[in-house]
């Protein structure tokens, strides 16, 4: 008899635990996004004018060089920060000064943001600054755009095809 | 702490005699979820072997060749594919308690810090692994897993380029993510195979395989589950749908929610924060550490049983540095020794029996030495009356032993049952200082001290060196493997085997009365 109970226990033990993986493997679902919501997500990787413009050096500067380092031109390796401005239905979301990357401040700058925003027409404004002085932008891109709900809507910028892409 | 230690304690002592109560001690998953963990371990390697072979990398390719595995190949590939999941979540499970247990029984801190220290990185090792398994799947939960621990990796800001921009949308997609998942899938279980092997190395005879019938129990309960209920992949990843509602694995995502709530650096401090604070718990504090074990070369011929008995590899042998005619000796490693004494039991020369001098062994614990254990014994049994005279020797973790000292029952603690030579149980017998003796200790099955209780019963049953002579009738010797809570059952077994006693022919009390004195070194026997 406890023989059988002990059997009993352990057939009890195990459907538990295999109870307790199985519903844990799966369950409960994790809602990441609420339904009836898009994200639009703005990402680059740019890099910024240089701080400075390049100088050309005097005679007497270059001679005070050794000869296997005598550049005509000095120029600095930091860049300027990216401004960039993300306008949703006339409100700005999002208003950022993106460093440069690197110990020197000479990379990219990179942007990546995620902004959940419910489904349907919207109208959106993107704008980047690269150069050194500090008013205006250089580029600017306006649309309007109907999102679906789960859409994961791209704001790429590549000034090789002309600056924000809408993908 | 000691409170919380203690009430969790007898939680886990309440889950552990219940399965005992199903299992039997020497099955209970509980006294084995280390060996549970390797087990389950090799379970997700040989699956993920069979998987590998019919695993295709690419964009579209991983999902398909699964597809393929699971459901064309369902009578082998999908039982393999939900064996793989389902014993990597079981791994979890097993890994979780093993650490929680062990902390809540002490045994992490002292000469022990090396097994819980190097079993943090596992932590992090297992996690590693199962999730970039659910990466390669590349459905819509591999997806939020690519996105969201990429993301995650960015916040550290020590990567010049955004990871996390490799899972843009589908054009920025590139298939060589999955050969890099599919090298860390393979890489990091074959390191945490190494880091696995380091956990163990300060245990002696450590324990890598459960016992068979827990083995197949265990298996037979996978494989069951996953005919009835079989690992499946959600709907293909499109990352140019955002995924919403996730069915979660939340044995290994259960933080990544953590992620929508908090910046990634938070995430990165608490991970780091707490991996810290696990890793430095064997000094917070530190725990008392017993002095070590002392070897005394005029008493130690090399003989080795103390390097076979010791469970924590502290003692071992060298050669002979005092010029005695014998080749080695016995050495100690204070840090790695817990002085549990198991290896004073295991000496030969532990022998009360010896009437030269004071009783100094081979081997020898300083806060509690032979000699002051057979002091102590002659007087803890010298006042004892009755016809059921009983002396109780228990260990430091088990029943509380005040509670049965009385007229007829003397009781002695010892930092391991196993401390006590077989000799003694002979001596008090023999000598006729008492009529039986009782040993009790931790739960069956689960020694602090690792195999303190195995060797005892070991020696008891003349199965292991030094034995328990034959002379000594096994009527009058008892054993009872208690744990902490179990005091009223022990009250019980000493009732009943003080009527076993009865029943046998009465033994005359020893006439000499021993001398109860120091004896210094030098002087006569005291007996």
């Amino acid at each position: 008899m406890n023989r059988v109970l002990a059997y009993i226990g352990q057939a009890i033990a195990y459907t538990l635990f295999a109870f307790v993986i199985g519903y844990l493997a799966t369950s409960p679902p994790y809602t990441h996004l609420e339904p009836g919501m898009a994200v639009i997500k703005l990402s680059f990787s740019h890099a910024g004018e240089h701080i400075k413009e390049c100088r050309r050096l005097t005679q007497e500067e270059l001679n005070a060089l050794p000869p296997n380092m005598r550049r005509p031109t000095d120029c600095p390796r930091e860049r300027v920060p990216l401004l960039v401005e993300l306008e949703l239905d006339g409100e700005t979301i999002y208003h950022e000064l993106l460093p440069p990357s690197g110990l020197a401040s000479d990379g990219a700058s990179t942007a990546y943001k995620k902004f959940p925003i419910s489904a349907g027409e919207h109208r959106i404004v993107a704008r980047l600054r690269e150069r050194r002085e500090t008013d205006g932008f250089d580029y600017e891109k306006a649309g309007e755009i109907s999102l679906a709900p789960q859409q994961n809507f791209v704001i790429d910028f590549r000034p090789e095809l002309g600056g924000f892409l809408f993908l | 702490m000691t409170g919380l230690r203690t009430a969790a304690r007898s939680v886990f002592e309440f889950a552990e005699k219940l399965f005992d109560r199903a299992f039997g001690p020497d099955w209970n998953p509980l006294y084995h979820l280390g060996t549970l963990g390797w087990f389950f371990y090799w379970i997700v390697i040989v699956s993920g072997i069979y998987l590998y072979i019919f695993f295709d990398t690419g964009i579209t390719q991983a999902y398909e060749s699964l597809e393929y595995i699971t459901n064309v190949q369902w009578y082998a590939g999908g039982v393999m594919r939900s064996l793989h999941r389902y014993a990597s979540d079981a791994l979890i499970i097993v890994m979780m308690l093993h650490l929680v247990r062990e902390f809540v029984m002490d045994r992490y801190r002292g000469a022990r810090w090396f097994s819980w220290f190097t079993g943090v990185p596992l932590i992090w090792l297992v996690f590693a692994c199962g999730i970039s398994g659910y990466w390669m799947v590349w459905d819509v939960l591999a997806q939020y897993i690519a996105i969201a621990s990429t993301e995650w990796l960015d916040s550290l800001g020590i990567f010049g380029q955004s990871i996390a921009r490799n899972f843009l949308n589908e054009e920025t997609l590139s298939g060589r993510f999955f050969t890099l998942m599919v090298f860390i899938h393979i890489a990091v279980p074959l390191f945490m195979l190494l880091v696995m092997w380091i956990h163990i190395q300060r245990q002696r005879n450590a324990r890598v395989n459960p016992p068979v019938g827990l083995a197949v129990g265990t298996l037979g309960m996978l494989l069951v589950l996953s005919l009835i209920e079989p690992a499946v992949s959600q709907a293909p990843a499109n990352l140019n749908i955002a995924p919403a509602v996730i069915d979660f694995d939340w044995f290994y995502l259960a933080g990544y929610p953590l992620l929508d709530w908090l910046p990634g650096l938070v995430v990165w401090a608490l991970g780091g924060g707490a991996t810290l604070l696990l890793l430095v718990m064997p000094w917070l504090p530190p725990g008392r550490r017993r002095t070590a074990a002392q070897v005394d070369l005029d008493n130690c011929n090399g003989c080795g049983r103390c390097v076979e008995d010791c469970p924590f590899s502290a003692v071992d042998l060298q050669q002979r540095t005092d010029g005695a005619a014998f080749s080695e000796e016995a050495i100690v490693s204070n840090n790695l020794c817990t002085g549990c004494g198991i290896c004073v039991g295991a000496c030969p020369t532990s022998t009360p029996f010896r009437r030269s001098g004071k009783l100094v062994p081979g081997i020898n614990l300083p806060d509690t030495d032979l000699h002051t254990l057979r002091e102590q014994t002659l007087a803890a049994t010298s006042p004892l009356s009755g016809i059921g005279r009983v002396m109780v020797y228990g260990c430091e973790h088990g029943p509380d032993l005040e509670k049965l000292r009385d007229a007829d029952t003397a009781v002695l603690k010892l930092p391991c049952i196993a401390m006590l030579p077989p000799s003694f149980i002979d001596f008090l017998i023999s000598r006729k200082h008492v009529d039986g003796v009782l040993l009790t200790g931790c739960a069956e099955g689960d020694c602090h001290y690792r195999l303190g209780q195995q060797w005892a019963g070991q020696r008891l049953a003349g199965e292991r060196d030094p034995y328990l002579r034959a002379r000594v009738p096994r009527e009058r010797v008892d054993t009872f493997w208690a744990g902490l809570t179990s005091n009223r059952k022990l009250r019980d077994e000493l009732k009943n085997f003080r009527t076993r006693l009865s029943v046998l022919p009465a033994i005359e009390r020893n006439k000499r009365q021993p001398v109860i004195k120091r004896v210094i070194e030098g002087d006569e026997s005291h007996e």
